[in-house]
């Protein structure tokens, strides 16, 4: 995974409550067996609305999706962080996410930021005054640069340190095939197997 | 480790593999981990990219259910990508060597119904899947969540999770349901009670009389739908209820002959399981059953929902009117509406909340001897060929399609649309899933979620009716018991 240290650009602004995986990458996209073209659907059904923000040329190269809470809600699709990402967006800024989505952004090295909700709305504002306007987001600072000021933003260690080292979790993991084997041999008699 | 711990705690604790440590999550180990064909296939390739394989195919276990057609298993699937995903997921469990259960095998069905049927599903497990409705294996008293193709490619490689241990939520529900209110309107009122994200970063724990009286199957569909909650997880103490579900399955300890583990010996350590008293949770949400009612979700979020005696909400006596005037434009309502006044074009009987055996039986129950009002095209998919199977030795079948329902092979199907069970643009649709997202069911198709008595009752009025005014909807939380079956 590239790692992620510092992203810049402008704004997409879509604040809207509860966007649901199904809106970001609708099912009959769900069907492809591989990981990448998905930028081209994201939103699919939104986009058929002529003024839905990422139809709006001026916000067609936004690095940062600024949105509402409870971003990411429902199913455990990665396919909605992918295409996202596929999209061009590099983080996403939003007040909270749904937790598996967010996990599924970190694995993909798509940046999730939750910030308070009064910072958002002028951010909002701030991307549709000037869609030009930049945003500077800084991992290993834990902040939020724009016109509208500067934000500190929480995020936990581990994740932290996985994006901005670019680590591959499963390498990490199989350095610990020892204390795994080790927990093999000590499982309870009872659980089942699949065979 | 010492003091009164949680169920979610005492099953965490038996799966540290290596604990938190300086800001590191846990490496939690995983004891099931179940596959379909939509969210699996890049992980696949992913391990073969890395030269990985797999590590315990033996506690792995795939189905075919979000794609398959509804129709006869005998011939081909049409939709070309859709016949790829399943064909993709049986070269890659043949070629890693995990069990598969086919389209057409007697077995097969919806992963989340698979699991508890095998008697794969017990208590104190860690359960884990691509699909979200994975808390449904929680109803045994296992730690069960979704996760997405990243986590799935390292569970593939290492049988093991990073996690951070979550906050815990105890969810008390007193008193007993009434007559009509069934499980599904129990965790409709919940999620209506803690919001579509009060859960988030919380498992939840169902607790309290209500909970402790449903069957099996009622606290599947309970515990399924708390991610429809925020929450990850949710779970449910194991007791007699659970321990009398699982005896003699497949894959319940002491089935095998191998005498590795007896089946006795098994409750005995799930015994240990339940939290203990003076244990405490990060929140405690506490409702009573007796003031709950057939709930019917009126807008775009499962918490959007109203019970069948009232109206729909008027956006501006709403917490966020913005969101539901989108949510009244999209529905094609205008708020201030009877529920039962509200006319529906499709029913969908199906889904891993409420397609099991007690499910349709009780739909049955009012569909008998009746008909589907014209105009209404009305649709059973079981959730399992099993249940199909048990469903029509005990004849449900014909009561279904003499009543005019279609009756279908099993398959997630219409409750999200990925085969060719949808909504045409418009069409009202009384569902007995979990989701009523825009385009759920099929883009433009507008879904409102229910118990299946209310759809099976929806179905034969052409419009919502209150379950309560027919003494055969019955008592859901007395008469759903299917363990003889």
């Amino acid at each position: 995974m590239q790692p992620v240290t510092v992203i810049t650009g402008t704004m997409a602004p879509l604040y809207r409550a509860d966007v649901d995986t199904d809106q970001i990458m609708p099912k009959q996209f769900l069907k492809r067996v591989e990981r990448t073209g998905f930028g081209q659907f994201v939103f699919h059904d939104w986009r058929e609305d002529p003024d839905f923000v990422l139809n709006d040329q001026r916000y067609a190269s936004a690095t940062v999706l600024v949105t509402g809470p409870n971003f990411g809600s429902g199913s455990s699709r990665e396919h909605a962080p992918w295409g996202l990402q596929q999209h061009g967006f590099e983080a996403i800024i939003a007040p909270s996410f749904a937790d598996i989505f967010k996990t599924n952004c970190a694995k993909n090295g798509l940046l999730t930021v939750e910030l308070d909700d009064d910072h958002i709305r002028e951010l909002v504002a701030l991307a549709h005054a000037d869609p030009a306007a930049q945003i500077r987001i800084d991992l290993p600072e834990q902040t939020v640069e724009s016109a509208a000021g500067v934000a500190r933003f929480d995020i936990d260690a581990h994740t932290k340190h996985m994006l901005v080292a670019g680590l591959d979790p499963i390498g990490l993991t199989l350095q610990h095939q020892t204390r795994i084997g080790e927990f093999e041999a000590r499982r309870l008699a009872h659980r089942p197997t699949t065979a | 480790m010492s003091g009164p711990r949680s169920l979610l705690e005492k099953v965490w604790d038996q799966h540290v593999v290596t604990a938190e440590a300086g800001g590191d999550p846990a490496l939690l180990y995983v004891d099931l981990h179940l596959l379909h064909e939509v969210t699996s296939p890049q992980a696949f390739d992913g391990l073969r990219l890395a030269g990985r394989g797999v590590r315990r195919p033996d506690l792995t276990l795939a189905t075919m259910d979000h794609n398959v057609p509804t129709t006869d298993p005998s011939v081909p699937v049409d939709d070309e990508l859709s016949a790829k995903q399943m064909r993709v997921l049986a070269d890659n469990c043949a070629e890693f060597g995990i069990p598969l259960l086919p389209r057409g095998s007697a077995n097969q069905g919806i992963v989340h119904m698979v699991g508890p049927e095998l008697g794969l599903t017990q208590p104190g497990m860690t359960v884990v899947c691509g699909d979200s409705h994975t808390a449904t294996h929680g109803a045994f008293g296992a730690l069960a969540f979704g996760i997405g193709t990243s986590e799935i490619e390292h569970v593939l490689a290492t049988q093991t999770l990073w996690q951070a241990k979550p906050k815990t939520m105890a969810v008390e529900i007193e008193g007993r349901a009434p007559f009509g209110v069934t499980a599904k309107d129990l965790i409709l009122a919940v999620i209506a009670e803690i919001g579509v994200s009060g859960g988030a970063g919380h498992v939840i724990e169902y607790r309290g009389e209500a909970v402790a009286s449903l069957s099996m199957e009622g606290r599947m569909t309970v515990c399924n739908m708390s991610i429809e909650g925020g929450a990850r997880a949710g779970m449910i103490a194991p007791d007699e209820t659970t321990f009398a579900w699982l005896e003699g399955r497949p894959h319940a300890p002491g089935a095998h002959a191998d005498g590795s583990a007896s089946f006795d010996a098994a409750v005995e350590a799930w015994r240990e399981l339940p939290t203990d008293a003076g244990a405490t949770f990060d929140r405690v949400v506490r409702l009573n059953a007796a003031t709950f009612q057939p709930t019917v979700t009126w807008g775009t979020t499962p918490g959007q929902s109203v019970p069948v005696s009232g109206r729909v909400p008027r956006p501006e006596h709403t917490g966020d009117a913005e969101q539901a005037r989108r949510a009244l434009t999209y529905m094609g309502l205008d708020g201030g509406e009877a529920i039962t006044d509200i006319p529906i074009d499709r029913v969908f009987l199906g889904s891993c909340t409420n397609a099991r055996l007690s499910d349709l039986r009780a739909a049955a129950r009012v569909v008998t001897g009746r008909r589907v009002a014209d105009n209404v095209r009305a649709m059973v998919v079981p959730g399992s060929t099993l249940v199909k199977a048990q469903a029509e030795a005990e004849g449900l079948d014909r009561v279904f399609t003499e009543a005019g329902f279609e009756w279908r092979q099993a398959g997630c199907s219409m409750c999200l649309g990925m085969n060719p069970d949808v909504l045409a643009p418009g069409e009202r649709c009384a569902s007995t899933s979990n989701r009523n997202f825009e385009g759920r069911q099929g883009k433009g198709g507008r879904t409102h979620l229910v118990s299946p008595e209310m759809a099976a009752a929806a179905a034969l009025a052409g419009h919502f009716v209150d379950v309560r005014d027919d003494p055969r909807a019955g008592d859901a939380t007395e008469a759903r018991d299917t363990r003889g079956a």
